[in-house]
């Protein structure tokens, strides 16, 4: 049976669909928000794209701080953005 | 349980996947080790038109033997001859023989005022989130820095929709087009490919020109460019912005290996200073896919012991190359471009650190002391290299602070996954380290 | 070059900082050399508590008498020295320790220190990331913890801005009222102050005091993951065994939300470089403790070298074999709590008057007759 080509996540509780093979990190971007806040409060998005700056760290499934940008999206996931 | 294999390879960029393939073809136990959640490395990245060496690369790494570790990242070397690397929430301990050490690079982040504005990336970063996904079609794009991404990034953006805004290279033309051309392999594509792109962009490339800030609300809006005496501004969804390519050092720099000039030193069979161990690829020198291709080979070989055979490739490395190999890539940069970072200009991303608060110290060991910056989870990959071409500050002295973890790992990995269990497990009182095997 | 000065201060870690404020607070000429920056040595790799500990009277004392002048202080610390009394739990396992609580609830209350009895309940109530069930805790709410390298460069700033002079040398030789430093500069004093840790011994022959090397590991952040500073009770007896390598479960939160994870001693151990079994063991202990603390990320492993003195207080006050010099080092693990009064106490014994506490406990000269010679 072949993998369906879409993938539905919740980003911050708001369901969205991607293409699969997406990282995290790319639907955060979708969903439009910034994927953290920096230690002073600025809105920060992903810089890198590659696991080095940790820009993208987000909650996913519960465990926090992880590099979505190195994090393929699943069907199903919860993603958090601090 | 440690497993174990002859030849370990670390990387699965073009160096890795042929030292690994290389290897594995004589009959060698290979083991490859990457972190991203597939094989390619930045430059082979997937999701895109993929150029034939990369398809061809690909295929045989996946009709090879070689025992694949996708997704995990090497954080520590705990015991002699033994990696530990870091997957999904677990940890595992590697054995090996040889090891090679093909760990690319990365970009080269520079601060200007308003970079830390959302959608500012950097080249490969821009390229690598919309190979990851991000919708790019009908954004306004600009592209800006220095270094061989630049013209790639906005030729592949552009075949996906983009409308590239402006292509910003700092340096000058005559250097622009030729290096960069090597650098991205398959010489004759790529220039055919840069020429399309300046058909396409032709105007829109600004040589000698880079970006002076950024502004927006809650994310970037306009970028402000300079070239010569001329200043001006251009609204834009997404800037991608990157100096140039900082090979990955900290695992050569924790196994002990000697790096001279920024670079890891090889001998022609790409033999580190440590016997065992090989370098391949960028943090030899940042020389561009054909060359990594070759160096991994010739690694490969040597790790499997098949002298004769590295010694052809390693003379025929010679011979297309040149003796010089290594580039270093602060010569490359203008010092024009350290004027604009203001003193509110942040630094250090991790925790918020401005230039001010950074440059006040005598050096990076006392400025992270006191400011913070570089203690971040980015351990320095991000702002120590800013800090190095801002003030000075001595590369080396940046590396000599390399400890493991090499990377933010699990506080469970720092334990012995599978061996000891401690007496401090269950109820017994502090005072002895008295551990227990196991097994 | 020479200079003549009424004290010099060699070291600007937390104890030497600390010195040289209070010299200048009482209009002494003061100098201080320091090589390496200031904060540097123990002071940058500790943990940054301050801790009211009773392993003997006199280091009850102590450190009581400097943990109020820390709580003096502490509303005029800037915020890069993030200050926060977050107060400590001490953690009991069973009835046995639990009995301990009481009787250092006991000796705590006799000094003038403040507690309170948790029971389990109350103790997971107020934690709920430490395992369950546990007997209980004693909790200390006026224990707290800082960044000692911003204190130490906080009490130097200050120093300076009231005339201290800092010289950033290397000190070739300091003895017989003479401060040699590395470019020639001599300084005259009367007074010379050793603050120089656990590289006291370079300059000084035949000082009781070892290097003590600690571990520690600090995770990204998780604000709230713990409220207080927390102890086991065996930490004690990790920290005052002589001889043997241990580890303590030891976890404290900065006010940045990230957790220092420690603790763990050893002798004998001169290579600064992480042991790989000593993280192991300290890790699985705080594990044991926290059990979710095995998922949280930990970004950077350090170690240290405390100055670790045969009966565990401090040098402080006039060392016999040199009419001119004076020690505050020796301090392991308490460095950051006892710095204010070690100040406190050896400037009283500079001026010739008598400190708030009986300075008697931590004179050098204790150990006259049993020094080592090279």
């Amino acid at each position: 049976m072949p993998e369906p080509a879409s993938l539905h996540l919740l980003v911050n509780d708001v369901p969205i669909t991607v293409s699969r093979g997406t990282t995290v990190a790319s639907a955060i971007l979708i969903a439009g928000i910034p994927t953290r806040q920096s230690v002073s409060g600025e809105a920060r998005g992903p810089l890198c794209g590659m696991g080095i700056c940790f820009e993208c760290r987000a909650t996913i499934d519960g465990v926090r701080h992880q590099r979505s940008c190195q994090v393929l999206c699943a069907e199903e996931m919860e993603v958090r953005t601090s | 349980m440690t497993e174990h294999f002859d030849i370990l390879v670390v990387g699965a960029g073009p160096a890795g996947i042929a030292a690994a393939v290389t290897a594995a073809a004589t009959g060698e136990r290979v083991g490859l080790v990457d972190d991203n959640p597939a094989a390619g490395g930045q430059i082979w990245r997937s999701g895109a038109a993929q150029s034939t060496a990369a398809r061809t690369w690909l295929e045989r790494l996946a009709a090879s033997p070689v025992a694949r570790f996708q997704g995990w990242r090497v954080v520590d070397s705990p015991s002699r001859c033994v990696l530990r690397a870091e997957g999904n929430r677990v940890c595992r301990d590697l054995g090996y023989e040889q090891l090679v050490l093909a760990t690319g690079a990365r970009e080269r982040f520079l601060p200007f005022p308003g970079w830390t504005l959302p959608n500012v990336m950097g080249a490969g970063g821009l390229d690598a989130m919309v190979r990851g996904g991000l919708p790019i079609a009908g954004k306004r794009v600009v592209v800006a820095g220095t270094g061989p991404l630049l013209l790639a990034v906005a030729a592949h953006l552009a075949h996906r929709g983009a409308r590239i805004v402006a292509i910003c290279e700092q340096a000058s033309l005559g250097r622009f087009l030729p290096f960069f051309a090597s650098l991205l392999g398959e010489p004759v594509k790529v220039m055919q490919g840069i020429e399309y792109a300046l058909s396409t962009f032709g105007s829109k490339i600004y040589t000698g020109c880079w970006p002076v800030a950024v502004s927006g609300q809650e994310k970037l809006e306009t970028v402000t460019l300079r070239r010569g005496g001329r200043q001006w501004e251009e609204r834009c969804d997404y800037l991608a912005c990157g100096f140039h390519l900082v090979p990955n050092l900290e695992l050569p720099a924790l196994m002990g290996c000697r790096i001279d000039n920024g670079f890891v030193v090889v001998d022609d069979r790409q033999q580190s200073s440590i016997a065992g161990i090989f370098c391949a690829g960028e943090p030899t020198g940042i020389g561009g896919v054909e060359i990594a291709l070759l160096e991994g080979e010739i690694a490969g070989l040597a790790a499997a012991g098949k002298l004769d055979a590295a010694n052809k490739l390693a003379l025929r490395r010679r011979r297309r190359f040149g003796f010089v190999r290594a580039l270093t890539a602060v010569t490359e940069l203008d010092p024009r471009l350290k004027q604009f970072v203001t003193d509110s200009t942040l630094v250090c991303r991790c925790e918020d650190v401005s230039f001010a608060r950074i440059r006040e110290h005598a050096s990076w060991r006392e400025a992270k002391l006191h400011t913070r910056c570089g203690m971040g989870p980015c351990q320095g990959r991000v702002c120590g290299a800013a800090a190095e071409f801002l003030l000075g500050w001595d590369a080396g002295s940046i590396l000599s602070s390399v400890r493991p973890p090499i990377y933010p790992v699990l506080v469970s990995s720092l334990g012995d996954p599978d061996k000891l269990v401690y007496e401090g497990n269950s109820l017994a009182p502090a005072g002895g380290l008295t551990p227990k095997e196991t097994e | 070059m020479t200079g003549s000065w009424d004290v010099v201060i060699v070291g600007a870690g937390i104890v030497g900082a600390a010195c040289a404020f209070e010299c200048v607070s009482r209009g002494m000429r003061t100098a201080v050399v320091e090589a390496n920056g200031i904060g540097g040595g123990a002071t940058a790799a500790g943990m940054g508590h301050i801790v009211v500990m009773d392993d003997s009277s006199a280091q009850l004392a102590l450190t009581h008498y400097s943990q109020t002048l820390w709580q003096q202080v502490s509303a005029v610390l800037p915020a890069n020295v993030e200050y926060e009394q977050c107060g400590t739990l001490w953690v009991a396992t069973d009835d046995e320790e639990m009995q301990e609580v009481h009787r250092k609830r006991e000796v705590y209350a006799a000094a003038g220190v403040a507690t309170e009895i948790l029971d389990g309940r109350m103790l997971a109530d107020t934690e709920p990331q430490l395992r369950r069930p546990l007997a209980g805790a004693l909790l200390v709410p006026s224990d707290a913890v800082l960044y000692p390298p911003c204190a130490a460069g906080y009490l130097m700033a200050e120093a300076r801005r009231h005339g201290a002079q800092f010289y950033r040398r290397k000190v070739r030789s300091a003895h017989s009222g003479k401060v040699r430093l590395d470019d020639g500069t001599q300084l005259h004093s009367k007074r010379i102050v050793i603050a120089s840790g656990a590289d006291a011994c370079e300059l000084v022959a035949g000082l009781p005091i070892k290097k003590r090397k600690g571990h520690l590991v600090i995770t990204d952040r998780y604000p709230g993951f713990v409220r207080h500073q927390l102890v086991e009770l065996g930490y004690l007896k990790s920290a005052h065994s002589s001889t043997a390598d241990s580890v303590a479960f030891n976890v404290q939160p900065r006010k940045t939300g990230q957790l220092l994870i420690g603790s763990s001693r050893q002798y004998g151990a001169e290579d600064a470089a992480a042991n790989q079994h000593t993280v192991a063991a300290m890790t699985a202990r705080a594990q044991w403790y926290l059990p979710k603390i095995g998922e949280l990320s930990a970004i950077r492993v350090w170690t240290g070298f405390r100055a670790a003195t045969p009966d565990k207080l401090p040098l402080i006050g006039h060392w016999p074999e040199d009419d001119s010099l004076f020690l505050a080092t020796g301090h392991e693990g308490l460095g950051i709590t006892t710095s204010l009064g070690t100040a406190r106490i050896l400037v009283d014994t500079l001026e010739g008057a008598e400190p708030s506490i009986p300075g008697a406990p931590y004179l050098p000269g204790r150990f006259a007759g049993s020094v080592v010679r090279a």
